[in-house]
């Protein structure tokens, strides 16, 4: 792993503050004989600078929780805060959540998900141009971050040219374009082959540190188990220690 | 960064294909208000080009082009001799078909006093007619060369002059020739049953008819008050210029406003469905896009923007094709077609309107894309 510095500096927060904090969460989807709880009273914490895995059966509720972590899903009951800030108590108190997630969250999709019209540069630079950063600023740092993932050699390409490895590692740089606190990663690994996931691992690892995130990972991987920092298991919608 | 001009150079082809089928759409109805000014412009051209400030005609009449008028030869002597009338001409008017080889031709004839008001105007090749007899002025639109021979009735003529523009509201071409020869004409061709009275001696039809006395008004004369002379006159009616033009601009526009119209709305919201399809086609394929957009933070208002905008660049494109191939090719079409610069912005903005309509369904459809459905494989 290169170690360009990106000024991915620490951000000054308190040690053991909670990046993400969720307390009685449920959420179920349909009524009657089709009601499905994805999830029951759940409660976890995340803090800066932690990799933390959420694993469990297929259904268990593990996209379900990260949706409700950004804000895609909203929940039937409980609370969640983010990065000290209330979200959600029982009803969202937040209007402009697409502009929360612009601020606080960065997403990295089981597939890639770059926009296939734009190329590797302003698949990036995009996330900084709806945040207002300038033009030239938002594509040095968009080049900085590609260069950073070890993708900087394709940032002209367009998404349908790139190799697996490759497009998931511009989305990783498109997540991290506007310094989010807060990074949510569904099966971030599944689509890679284990080499390459290991790298990806890494990387999460290295950005929680050095940049005092929170990373929620789902995962089916065992193979990656060892680079999380902890584990979260779900089964049928509820933590299971 | 503009989302939508990126979306569409990604698909340019495509993009491009598109807006060839709804440029050819849009120049129908660019063509369609063409035609209709075309017809406004050919329906005034023939009086224009007369330079008359008053038409005497029939009684109760409103000739000759919008209806019959016959009055007597002798009416041009009496308008002469009126104050205030510098010079005064009597015409004839007459359909006519002209073999000309296999082909026949359909034209306006237009029987004329050589020296006075009502003769050629737009003389753009050959001369004037000299002789009085066996010699016509053509429009350059019945597509006749100079010297060529017309048989009419029983005779010949020969063509030596083109003018141009010259054409009558329903887009027959204007043929010139002396009053003599077109009311000698007119009698050969009246139905065989009249011309045998004639030669029996039965009955003397009187052959001096004409179907209007143009006259020029001298400047210092009111025209109205020279116009109010002549209708003392109970036989006669008279027109100014202007009413002429009212009378025939009415006449067109009750033909064939009504007709165009209806075709360039029919045209319009076919455009519309059109374009609202290819948007809500554009819009379903993209909802993946549309979702990560929303994911990763992006506004309505830049997903919003990505649909209007792309409906607004093809409606602009296809309306600039459209005009473009129009105004190519509006000298190859066989009725006059006159783009007027107003139309063309009352178009445009009819246009403009009907793509930010168009994208109301794939707006629609749009905003209520829930982005989690970016996160699903
Ligand atoms: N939008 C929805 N409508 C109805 N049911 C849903 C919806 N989303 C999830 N569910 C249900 O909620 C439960 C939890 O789903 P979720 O996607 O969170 O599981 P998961 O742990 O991510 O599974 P996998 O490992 O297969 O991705 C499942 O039973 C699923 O069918
Ligand atoms: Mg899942």
């Amino acid at each position: 792993m290169s170690t360009v510095d990106v000024d991915m500096s620490p951000q000054p927060t308190a040690p053991a503050a909670a990046l993400v904090e969720i307390r009685g969460v449920s959420k179920h989807f349909g009524e009657g004989e089709a009601r499905v709880d994805a999830l029951r009273d759940v409660a976890f914490r995340v803090r800066a600078g932690e990799v933390v895995g959420l694993l469990g059966p297929s259904g268990s509720g593990k996209s379900t929780l990260l949706n409700v972590i950004g804000c895609i899903v909203e929940p039937n009951e409980g609370y969640v805060a983010l990065d000290g800030e209330v979200v959600y108590d029982h009803r969202w108190l937040r209007k402009d959540l697409r502009h929360l997630r612009l601020e606080k969250i960065g997403f990295i999709f089981q597939t890639h998900n770059l926009l296939p019209f734009l190329n590797c540069i302003d698949n990036v630079a995009l996330v900084l141009h709806l945040a207002r950063v300038p033009r030239s600023e938002a594509r040095q740092r968009a080049v900085e971050l590609l260069e950073y993932l070890q993708v900087g050699h394709r940032k002209n390409a367009m998404p349908a040219q790139l190799s697996g490895g490759e497009a998931q590692r511009v989305a990783i740089a498109r997540a991290l374009a506007n310094r989010p606190r807060i990074i949510l990663a569904d099966e971030p690994t599944a689509a890679l082959d284990s080499e390459r996931a290991g790298i990806v691992m890494d990387l999460l690892h290295k950005l929680a540190v050095e940049q005092q995130a929170a990373i929620i990972a789902v995962t089916h991987d065992e193979k990656i188990l060892g680079r999380l920092d902890r584990v979260v298991r779900l089964r049928d919608g509820k933590i299971s220690l | 960064m503009n989302l939508a001009f990126r979306d569409i150079r990604h698909k340019l082809g495509r993009f491009i294909l598109t807006c060839l089928g709804l440029s050819l759409l849009l120049g129908v109805v660019v063509t369609m208000a063409g035609i209709y000014r075309g017809q406004t412009a050919d329906a005034l051209a023939l009086s224009r080009a007369i330079q008359a400030d008053i038409w005497v005609v029939q009684g109760d009449t409103n000739g000759p082009f919008a209806e019959a008028s016959r009055i007597p030869g002798d009416t041009r002597e009496m308008v002469a001799r009126m104050g205030g009338v510098t010079a005064a001409g009597s015409l004839t008017f007459q359909t006519v078909q002209v073999k000309q080889g296999s082909r026949r031709l359909r034209v306006q004839i237009i029987g004329f006093e050589p020296g006075r008001p009502g003769e050629p105007a737009n003389l753009i090749a050959g001369r004037d007619i000299h002789r009085s007899h066996f010699e016509v002025i053509a429009d350059r639109q019945a597509g006749v060369g100079l010297g060529e021979k017309l048989t009419m009735g029983r005779n010949v003529y020969t063509v030596v002059g083109l003018t141009e523009g010259n054409v009558t509201l329903s887009g027959d071409s204007v043929l010139y020739m002396t009053l003599l020869d077109a009311q000698q004409l007119q009698f050969d061709v009246t139905p065989a049953e009249g011309r045998r009275e004639v030669s029996r001696g039965a009955l003397r039809v009187n052959t001096n008819i004409v179907n209007a006395v143009v006259a020029r008004v001298s400047a210092g004369f009111d025209v109205q008050e020279v116009a109010e002379t002549v209708r003392r006159w109970k036989h006669l009616s008279v027109l100014t210029e202007a009413q002429q033009a009212e009378i025939l601009t009415r006449t067109v526009i009750e033909r064939a406003s009504r007709q165009l119209g209806l075709f360039m709305s029919v045209l319009t919201l076919v455009s519309a469905v059109i374009i609202a399809l290819i948007v809500y086609t554009l819009t379903m394929e993209k909802l993946k896009e549309i979702a990560t957009l929303k994911l990763i933070g992006a506004p309505d208002r830049t997903i919003i923007g990505l649909i209007v905008q792309q409906a607004l660049m093809m409606g602009v494109v296809g309306f600039g094709f459209g005009t473009t191939l129009v105004a190519l090719a509006k000298d190859r079409f066989p009725r006059r077609i006159v783009m007027e610069s107003g139309d063309l912005v009352g178009l445009f903005i009819v246009v403009v309107c009907v793509c930010i309509l168009a994208s109301a369904v794939g707006v629609r459809i749009a905003v209520r894309v829930d982005p989690a459905k970016a996160l699903v494989g």
